[in-house]
């Protein structure tokens, strides 16, 4: 077996099957200590039941999970011990006020009443929640409420954070927030495991970013790697006649290589590339075969074109970009 | 021709990193401990929600106005000298229904995501349950103060005094925390609050009214009377009317403790199976 000195988590082959559901087909995942890990995935890819699992509140079907050395079907408790979950819908009593779930929290991680109260007061200072303290949660904001989450995870000093899609339903400044606080985080040597469904949030916090669809891993790697594999920018191009578009996307796979996504607008398609320069010379061939192009933009390849290229790869048995 | 900007552009930070240390982690709570803290959060509930304990405060007094004036005539002549014979029985039935509610209250709070949070904390496994029970404790004392309060204040005179109506409200309670844990079960494996109501009506009624609360069983035809008899709440409304007159046996509070105990040794390792198994 892999030593798990140095890694956070080491997961192997693990399946979770939800009646006719499976709605996790082996997935392995090492996630190295000291860092923020993304897991990146759309809707239904498994990443909660992934996180379940490894916070202990699920059991895999088959496959095994070491977190911070403990295996979380054996030694639960000795994993609960160092671990903190933020789950994917806020893991807050509604009916209590802010305080007051921290010193519960803080109580049951065993602080004494004073420093589980002077702990409550520190995080609701940190995170910006001093006038809404003595209130009801339910008369939060989404973004209150998640500010409020993450600080129910850090009452007792956790060594790996669980944070399920912490950023989904913010606004950009609230999500910039949450940001602030997972670096912050990671500054003190935590080790974080987030959850997401944007390429552009795992690409901001992450060091290494694993993507998973249909319950399993389909690549790993930094995100320099990943965009690497899939190409750094994506020309998006819009046609004057929507009949052109089969014409146009044999050119643009001939000059890209790579297959070319068609949008759900007839008139729009899509194709990653490494360099602008291919999108240039793609413009330049489309232009001489008479294609008429209405507008196009060059920008991040969205999680879509992430899966498409990522499942080309995994279709040609290179699984992973690592 | 131009290129657009990236269609994904960060948005600057606006304000700075947020200031916290990372705390320390100190040693798990022993399982007194956080039971207790549960306990504590059933209390700030019930401060921050009092509408909760309406039926906790409705019912008794419902009944015990209603079942004195309603039976009293008919079936001692005067409600004053049937409230004597009543009372301790309309205190069993107030708290008795009480306990429905604890598996009400578990099963909503087990389908909020807090309760994820709990699972995952390094805290004695039944802590949150047995928690959740001392908390309801309050529920059926706040719901037997009000059956005596009003009894009193109808006529109702305790031979036992002071000290046979704490045995009395003692025995009930202990005996509405041991049928908790069939509601405890309930809670957790029924989908909704409403399934858990009406099994709850089809199990306390007839554990309620195929009693002695209202009616000597002498009174009743041979089959029911062995029925009556056989009902552990006839042992507990035997004992609280005893108790409560102060003429209570140890035999009799040895039988409401038995079969106590007989209710926790059967419903509580069944509800902390359904409690491990829930996913
Ligand atoms: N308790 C459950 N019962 C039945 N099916 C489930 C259960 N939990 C998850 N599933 C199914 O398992 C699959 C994976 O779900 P999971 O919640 O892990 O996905 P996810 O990646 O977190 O998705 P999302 O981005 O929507 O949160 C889905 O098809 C889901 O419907
Ligand atoms: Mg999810």
């Amino acid at each position: 077996m892999k030593s798990s000195c140095d890694l956070a988590v080491h997961a192997a082959a693990l399946t979770k099957t939800f009646g006719p559901t499976r709605a996790l087909n082996g997935v392995d995942l090492s996630v190295p200590a000291g860092s923020v890990y993304g897991f990146l995935g759309p809707n239904g890819a498994g990443k909660t039941t992934t996180l379940r699992i490894l916070a202990t509140l699920l059991r895999p079907d088959a496959g095994a999970a070491q977190v911070l050395g403990h295996d979380v079907v054996r030694e639960p408790d000795a994993v609960r011990a160092r671990i903190s979950l933020a789950g994917q819908f806020a893991s807050v009593d509604e009916d209590l006020t802010g305080s007051e779930n921290l010193r519960i929290l803080g109580r049951l991680q065993g602080h004494r009443p004073r420093a589980a109260r002077a702990r409550a007061q520190e995080l609701i200072e940190a995170f910006g929640l001093v006038d809404a303290a003595d209130r009801p949660v339910k008369t939060y904001s989404g973004g209150m409420r998640r500010r409020l989450d993450l600080a129910g995870s850090l009452t007792a000093a956790p060594d790996l954070i669980f944070l399920d899609e912490p950023t989904t339903g913010l606004d950009p400044a609230g999500r910039t927030q949450v940001w602030a606080i997972v670096r912050a985080l990671a500054d003190q040597g935590t080790t974080i495991l987030l959850t997401t469904q944007y390429l552009d949030e795992a690409d901001q916090l992450a060091a290494r970013i694993a993507v998973i669809d249909h319950g399993r891993v389909i690549a790993e790697g930094t995100p320099g790697q990943l965009r690497e594999s899939v190409g750094s920018s994506t020309l998006h191009i819009r046609l004057t006649h929507p009949e052109q578009r089969p014409e146009a996307a044999r050119t643009l796979e001939r000059v890209f290589g790579l297959p070319v996504h068609l949008d759900a607008n007839p008139a729009a398609l899509s194709v990653s590339g490494r360099t602008p320069h291919q999108a240039a010379t793609a413009l330049a061939d489309l232009c001489r075969d008479g294609t008429g192009v209405a507008g196009f933009s060059l920008g991040r390849p969205s999680l879509d074109e992430v899966f498409l290229a990522l499942t080309a790869h995994s279709d040609s048995g290179q699984e992973h970009v690592a | 021709m131009t290129l657009a900007p990236p269609a994904q552009a960060t948005p600057a930070p606006t304000s700075g990193p947020p200031a916290f240390t990372p705390g320390t982690r100190p040693v798990p709570p022993s399982p007194a401990s956080a039971a207790l803290t549960f306990a504590w959060r059933a209390l700030l509930k019930i401060r921050r929600v009092p509408e909760q304990l309406s039926d906790v405060i409705a019912v008794p007094i419902i009944f015990t106005l209603l079942f004195t004036y309603l039976f009293g005539g008919a079936l001692a002549g005067s409600p004053h000298r049937y409230l004597q014979f009543l009372l301790p029985g309309t205190l069993v039935m107030a708290v008795l229904l009480a306990t429905m509610y604890t598996g009400v209250n578990l099963n909503t709070d087990l389908s909020k995501g807090v309760y994820d949070r709990f699972r995952t904390l390094p805290i004695w496994r039944p802590a949150p349950i047995v928690g959740a029970l001392l908390g309801d404790t309050l529920r059926y004392l706040l719901a037997s103060t009000l059956v005596i309060a009003l009894g009193v204040a109808l006529g109702y005179r305790p031979g036992g005094g002071v000290s046979g109506v704490l045995l009395a409200v003692a025995l009930v309670v202990v005996f509405a925390l041991a049928l908790s844990w069939v509601f405890t079960l309930l809670g957790l494996v029924l989908r909704s609050s409403n399934a858990i109501l009406s099994l709850a009506m089809v199990v306390l009624f007839p554990l309620t009214l195929a009693s002695n609360t209202f009616v000597d069983p002498r009174t009743m035809p041979g089959w029911l009377r062995a029925v009556v008899e056989a009902n552990p709440v006839t042992h507990l409304v035997t004992a609280a009317r005893d108790a409560m007159a102060g003429t209570a046996t140890l035999g009799q509070v040895g039988t409401v403790l038995l079969a106590s105990a007989a209710l926790v040794a059967v419903f509580a390792p069944l509800t902390m199976r359904a409690y491990r198994t829930r996913q």
